[in-house]
């Protein structure tokens, strides 16, 4: 064969080298999986003590128990929430500008608050409002609503802090520089270009610190709480001491945490897909 | 425009070494050169969107490196246009045109639409205004981005490099635009890649590299028969592209100093 004739292909041997072509092993292998997802099924089925089941996560008796504290236990998670979010995001906005601040002593101070807040359990914080505060300090903060507040936001800014902050970085360099050479000041730049930007990249995940506050205040409970204070987590600790019903409050209770928890989830992924779309 | 003795490093890289330019009322000034050569960082030293390590640049009769100045002011009536065009996406084509007008300038809503609108006519995107900055193609954004500078009443327009991210086909919408603004009288400083606008629109060639003006004078002097070697060199790479035999490929060299230093002392006679 001269060097200047183009090249063939009589030989490459391109048949396929096991008795199944690819495309044919991978239906099989999909039929296999179905099979032993099935199998699985009906062996959990098959196992369950399903009266047992019924007497311990299902009597309507304990449900009706516990019923008249529901409304304002749920609400008070409600609450809890709403007020640990609005420290949040009031803590983590400030957080996220010191982060960002050309005066390196409130960089170094930010990062050291988002540091320490992020690597203690929020239970100990809890703690630590409530009895640590007075006990050191003689700061006695007066409601239980404003201690899960503080308590819960001041963690949750730590996370808050680096979710904005990601945000604001995240709108391109050349939008500060549009804006400022249009003769914009800085701060004019960052309210009418950067923040409208970084507020649509930040929603998804400011959504998500929501929705783990909405279960942290499972954990208020251990600042002390009367009757009229209870959330959710508090009032299924006392239902489970009833003598009927097992678990039946618990799995209740479970299920409203969905009912706070689960709209959120669905909101974020609206969120996540308009916004894709307004960038195509 | 006036800058003298401009200088900027980035760290213990000097970019610019140097640069005394002057752009006069009316007139056109294209830049070219090399990747590398600080062409753009000296037109973003020219509106302080980067800050020159020493050297002075006055702009519009005020001396801008002056701490006492109020560089936002003087930005207002210094229109800049980028290469990746820089619209916010957030805001409709009108808004984007609208928003410096009444945040800066303190025009009313009515007025700045009234001028964005005229400005939008002018670059053939009129009908474009309800759409947002996605929704364009790249020559259509860009052409709104020279709209929202004019939109400002500039007295000066500083251009980056604006057609080098178009697909090659919406070069000329842009290139006509430009062209319109300098035939009104418009004071432009052009760094750019087209060599045919360079040619037949300005009235100032500027040709730099490694930091420094190598050669200028009127365009067809400078494109058309370049007297040092290094602009020579460059313009026959960059005008006759297939022409560069085997044997020649070497010669990509000299645009790293490091590499070259002869030639870089031949054009710089240190």
């Amino acid at each position: 064969m001269s060097q200047q004739s183009a090249r063939g292909f009589e030989d490459l041997d391109l048949r396929p080298s096991g008795r199944l072509s690819p495309r044919k092993r991978a239906r099989v292998t999909r039929g296999v999986q179905y099979v032993v997802l099935l199998a699985a099924v009906a062996a959990i089925l098959a196992s369950v003590n399903w009266t047992l089941m019924r007497e311990k996560i299902f009597t309507l008796e304990a449900i009706r128990n516990a019923a008249p504290n529901i409304p304002h236990a749920f609400g008070n998670t409600l609450l809890y929430t709403l007020g640990a979010f609005g420290v949040s995001l009031t803590l983590g906005t400030v957080l996220a500008l010191m982060k960002l601040s050309s005066v390196k002593v409130y960089r170094w101070l930010a990062t050291a608050y988002i540091e320490f807040f992020r690597g203690l359990p929020a239970l100990l914080i809890v703690f630590a409002v409530a009895y640590g505060l007075p006990m050191t300090l003689g700061v006695r903060i007066p409601s239980l609503f404003l201690k899960a507040a503080i308590a819960l936001g001041v963690v949750s800014s730590a996370y808050m802090a680096e979710s904005l902050r990601a945000g604001i970085q995240a709108v391109p360099k050349g939008q500060v520089e549009a804006a400022r050479s249009l003769g914009m000041t800085h701060s004019k730049a960052l309210i009418h270009v950067v923040f409208p930007q970084a507020i649509r990249i930040v929603l998804p995940p400011v959504t998500n610190e929501i929705i783990l506050l909405t279960k942290d205040t499972s954990l208020v409970y251990v600042a002390g709480m009367t009757l009229a204070e209870w959330e959710l987590s508090k009032l299924a600790r006392e239902s489970l001491a009833e003598p009927v019903g097992g678990l039946t409050a618990l799995f209740a209770i479970g299920a409203l945490y969905l009912v706070i928890t689960l709209p959120l989830g669905f909101v974020v992924r609206r969120l996540e897909k308009s916004f894709g779309k307004a960038k195509a | 425009m006036r800058v003298t003795g401009l200088r900027k490093s980035f760290g213990n890289h000097e970019v610019l070494k140097g640069i005394d330019l002057q752009v006069t009322p009316g007139e056109v000034v294209c830049v070219i050169g090399p990747s590398g050569s600080g062409k753009s960082t000296l037109l973003r030293c020219v509106n302080l969107l980067e800050k020159p390590t020493s050297g002075t640049v006055e702009l519009l009769g005020v001396d801008i490196t002056d701490p006492d100045a109020d560089i936002d002011k003087v930005r207002a009536h210094v229109g800049m246009v980028f290469q990746a065009f820089n619209l916010f996406p957030h805001k409709t084509v009108l808004g984007n045109l609208t928003l410096a007008q009444v945040k800066v300038l303190g025009r009313s809503r009515e007025e700045a639409e009234e001028v964005a609108m005229r400005n939008l006519r002018h670059v053939g995107l009129a009908d474009r205004a309800t759409a947002y900055p996605a929704q364009l193609s790249g020559g259509q954004q860009q052409r709104v981005a020279i709209a929202r500078s004019l939109s400002m009443d500039p007295r000066l327009m500083l251009f980056d490099e604006p057609t080098s991210s178009l697909d090659p086909e919406l070069v000329g919408d842009v290139l006509a635009v430009m062209r319109d603004l300098a035939a009104e009288g418009m004071t432009m400083l052009v760094v750019t890649h087209e060599m045919a606008f360079a040619r037949e629109v300005s009235h100032r060639v500027i040709f730099m590299d490694d930091g420094a003006i190598v050669e200028q004078g009127p365009a067809a002097q400078v494109i058309g028969s370049p007297r040092t070697a290094r602009a020579k060199l460059f313009l026959h790479r960059v005008l006759h592209p297939t022409e560069i035999a085997e044997a020649e490929l070497g010669e990509t060299e000299p645009i790293d100093p490091v590499l070259d230093r002869e030639e870089w002392e031949e054009l710089h006679g240190s």
